[in-house]
C-alpha cells in the first residue's frame, strides 16, 4: 500500500497578503504523474501561445507570481507546476532527479502533447530542463536557464581525513534526519517569523515580498503557519551526482539557449561564473550576466528578464 | 517474531526474522542483516548459504520489494535504500529490540552489496563487517552521466516495483563515490578489514573498493567465520 498523502492545506484562491505586481495565478488543476498528483498554475489566456515556468529546489510555482503575470501580460499562457513534495503537490513516498524530470514530463505531454514550447527554468528546473533538453529535444522549442548552470564546487583545501570526516558527518546527519521524518513537521510561525526564516536564504528579497510568499506556499493551522514543503525534505544531502556533469550536456542542444548568471552569490545558487559556461555553450546559445543581482534575479528585477527573455522566444516565434 | 515491519517515511518496510535469538546456536553472536539483489525478495527461511552463521539472522525487503511497500510514482535511489538498511540497522540494534547487541554483520547479495558497503561506511561504528556478494544489481548503471531517457512504466503496485527496477539497474556508480564509502567503513570501524569481497564479477565500483585498505576478499563461508569469530 502507498501511504504518500496529498497535503492538507490548498492555497486559499485570493492572497492574504499583497505585493506590487504580484497576482494569482487565473487557473489551478491537477496533472496525474503515474500516482503523484501534481499541482498546475496557469496565468494568461488560454488561447495564448504556452511558456513554461520551471521552478527550482525548495521553491514553489507561486514564487512567480510576480513574474509570470508579466510574461502573461505580454501575450503568453503561463503554465508553472509545484515539483512532487513541494507547493500543493503530492507528498510523495521517494523524490529523486529523475522522478522530477517524469514528472515534468506528464505535465508537459497534458499541456503540448506535439509541439515544442519555451521553457524558462530557474535554478534547480533550469538544471532539470537542461537535462530534459538533451533527452527529450522535441519538447522544448528555446531554453532560458537562470541561473541554474550547476558548475564545480571548489575543493576545499583540506586533508583527505577531514574531507572524510565531513562526509561522515554529512551522511549520519542524513541518515539521523531519515529516522524521524515520518513524524517531522515544519516548524510552526507567525507569518513574519516564516518570512524571517526565508529570508536567511533569500536575503536580497524585499520583507514585504518574502511575507506574501508566506501566505502562498504556507497553510495556517492551530499553532501558526508552516511551509508546505515536505517535512521529509532536507537542504543539501550526498550522492553520486556532480553538478558540473550538467555542463557536459549544454554544447549539443540544438535549441536557442539563453543562459542568465548573476554576479552576487546566495546559498540557493550554485555560484557559477561565466568563465565556467562560456566554453559549453551550445551553438546557438548565448550568456548574460547581470551584475548587481543575485539568483532570484528574476524575482529582482522582473520587468528587465521579461524582456531579455521575450527578446529570445519572440526571435523563435 | 517471524516479520517486523518497520517506518521508513511514508514507507512501511518487512524485516524478516528468519533466525530469531532463541533459536541461534550462539544467542551472544551479534545479528546478521541479509540484503537482497535487485528484483529479488527476502528468503523465507535462511538460506543454505548463510546458515553457518551462529547468531540471529534477519533479512529486509527494501523499499518496493517483497512485503514492503510498493510507492507510487518512482523516485529511487541508493541512497534512499541506504536509509532504508539504516531503518533495519536502527530495529536490530534499538532498545526494544531482544538482541541486547550493539552492532550487526550485514551480508548483501547484487544492489543489496551496494547498499550493505554504503551502510558500512554511513554507520561504521555499528556494523561489524560486511560481506559482498554476486547478485542482481551488482553492476548498478554508469560511471558517468550518460543519454538516458524518461519514461512512465506500467505499474501495477505490486512488488518487485519497475520503476524499482529501472531506476537502481541505472543508478550512477562512480568508483571514487563507492570509495569514499569504504574509507568512512576504515576510519569509523572498530575493525581492520571491515569489508570483505566474495562476488566473482567486480564491476567498476567494486574493483575500486577491492583496491582501498581495509578490504578483505575470500569466499563466503571463510567471511561468515571470521566475522562470527569477533564474538
Amino acid at each position: 500500500m502507498d501511504h504518500s498523502a496529498e497535503p492538507k492545506h490548498r492555497t486559499p484562491p485570493v492572497p492574504i497578503r499583497a505585493y506590487s505586481g504580484a497576482r494569482s495565478p487565473d487557473r489551478h488543476y491537477r496533472v496525474d504523474s503515474d500516482g503523484v498528483s501534481i499541482a498546475v498554475h496557469e496565468w494568461g489566456q488560454e488561447s495564448d501561445p504556452i511558456l513554461i515556468l520551471v521552478h527550482g529546489g525548495f521553491d514553489f510555482a507561486r514564487t512567480f507570481d510576480g513574474f509570470a503575470p508579466r510574461l502573461a501580460a505580454r501575450g503568453w499562457r503561463v503554465v508553472a507546476w509545484d515539483h512532487r513534495g513541494h507547493g500543493d503537490s503530492q507528498h510523495a513516498a521517494l523524490y529523486s532527479w529523475d522522478a522530477d524530470l517524469r514528472d515534468a514530463i506528464a505535465v508537459m505531454t497534458h499541456v503540448s502533447p506535439h509541439s515544442a514550447v519555451p521553457v524558462i527554468g530557474h535554478s534547480k528546473g533550469g538544471a532539470l530542463m537542461i537535462q530534459l533538453a538533451d533527452a527529450q529535444p522535441y519538447r522544448i522549442a528555446a531554453l532560458v536557464n537562470i541561473d541554474g548552470i550547476p558548475s564545480k564546487r571548489p575543493i576545499p583545501d583540506v586533508a583527505e581525513h577531514e574531507r572524510t570526516k565531513m562526509l561522515a558527518g554529512e551522511v549520519a546527519g542524513w541518515l539521523d534526519h531519515r529516522r524521524s521524518t515520518a513524524t517531522n513537521q515544519r516548524k510552526p510561525g507567525t507569518i513574519a517569523e516564516l518570512a524571517t526564516r526565508r529570508g536567511r536564504m533569500n536575503p536580497r528579497l524585499d520583507r514585504e515580498w518574502l511575507e506574501y510568499l508566506v501566505t502562498v506556499g504556507a497553510f495556517e493551522s492551530e499553532d501558526g503557519w508552516r511551509w508546505k514543503i515536505d517535512p521529509s525534505m532536507r537542504f543539501g544531502g550526498f550522492g553520486p551526482w556532480r553538478p558540473e556533469w550538467a555542463l557536459a550536456r549544454l554544447p549539443g542542444l540544438a535549441m536557442p539557449f539563453l543562459g542568465v548568471l548573476v554576479s552576487e552569490v546566495e546559498e540557493m545558487g550554485w555560484g557559477t561564473l561565466p568563465h565556467h559556461v562560456t566554453p559549453y555553450l551550445p551553438v546557438d546559445g548565448r550568456l548574460e550576466f547581470v551584475e548587481g543581482a543575485g539568483h532570484f534575479v528574476h524575482i529582482e528585477q522582473p520587468d528587465m528578464m521579461v524582456d531579455m527573455v521575450l527578446e529570445l522566444f519572440e526571435r523563435v516565434a | 517474531m517471524p516479520t517486523e515491519f518497520l517506518t521508513h517515511n511514508k514507507i512501511r518496510l518487512a524485516l524478516h526474522h528468519l533466525r530469531s535469538l532463541d533459536q541461534a546456536p550462539d544467542p551472544q553472536c551479534r545479528p546478521l542483516l541479509l540484503l537482497h539483489g535487485l528484483g529479488e525478495r527476502s528468503p523465507d527461511t535462511v538460506p543454505s548459504w548463510a546458515v553457518a552463521w551462529p547468531g540471529p539472522i534477519a533479512a529486509l525487503d527494501f523499499t518496493g520489494h517483497g512485503a514492503s511497500t510498493v510507492p507510487r510514482g518512482g523516485g529511487y535511489s541508493s541512497e534512499m535504500l541506504l536509509a532504508d538498511a539504516d531503518a533495519a540497522l536502527e530495529a536490530l540494534t534499538g532498545p526494544d529490540h531482544t538482541s541486547s547487541s550493539t552492532g550487526i554483520t550485514v551480508l548483501g547479495r547484487g544492489l543489496g552489496a551496494y547498499i550493505g558497503l554504503q551502510l558500512a561506511g554511513a554507520r561504521a561504528p555499528q556494523v561489524y563487517g560486511t560481506i559482498l556478494c554476486d547478485g542482481p544489481g551488482l553492476a548498478g548503471g554508469a560511471t558517468e552521466p550518460t543519454s538516458m531517457n524518461f519514461f512512465a512504466l506500467a505499474n501495477d503496485g505490486l512488488p518487485p516495483d519497475p520503476y524499482a527496477l529501472v531506476e537502481l539497474g541505472r543508478d550512477l556508480r562512480p568508483p571514487d563515490y563507492a570509495t569514499s564509502f569504504v574509507r568512512l567503513a576504515v576510519t569509523g570501524s572498530p575493525l581492520d578489514q571491515p569489508i570483505t569481497v566474495c562476488a566473482v564479477f567486480h564491476p567498476a565500483w567494486l574493483e575500486a573498493a577491492l583496491g582501498e585498505h581495509g578490504v578483505a576478499e575470500s569466499t563466503l563461508g571463510d567471511a561468515l567465520s571470521s566475522y562470527a569469530a569477533l564474538g
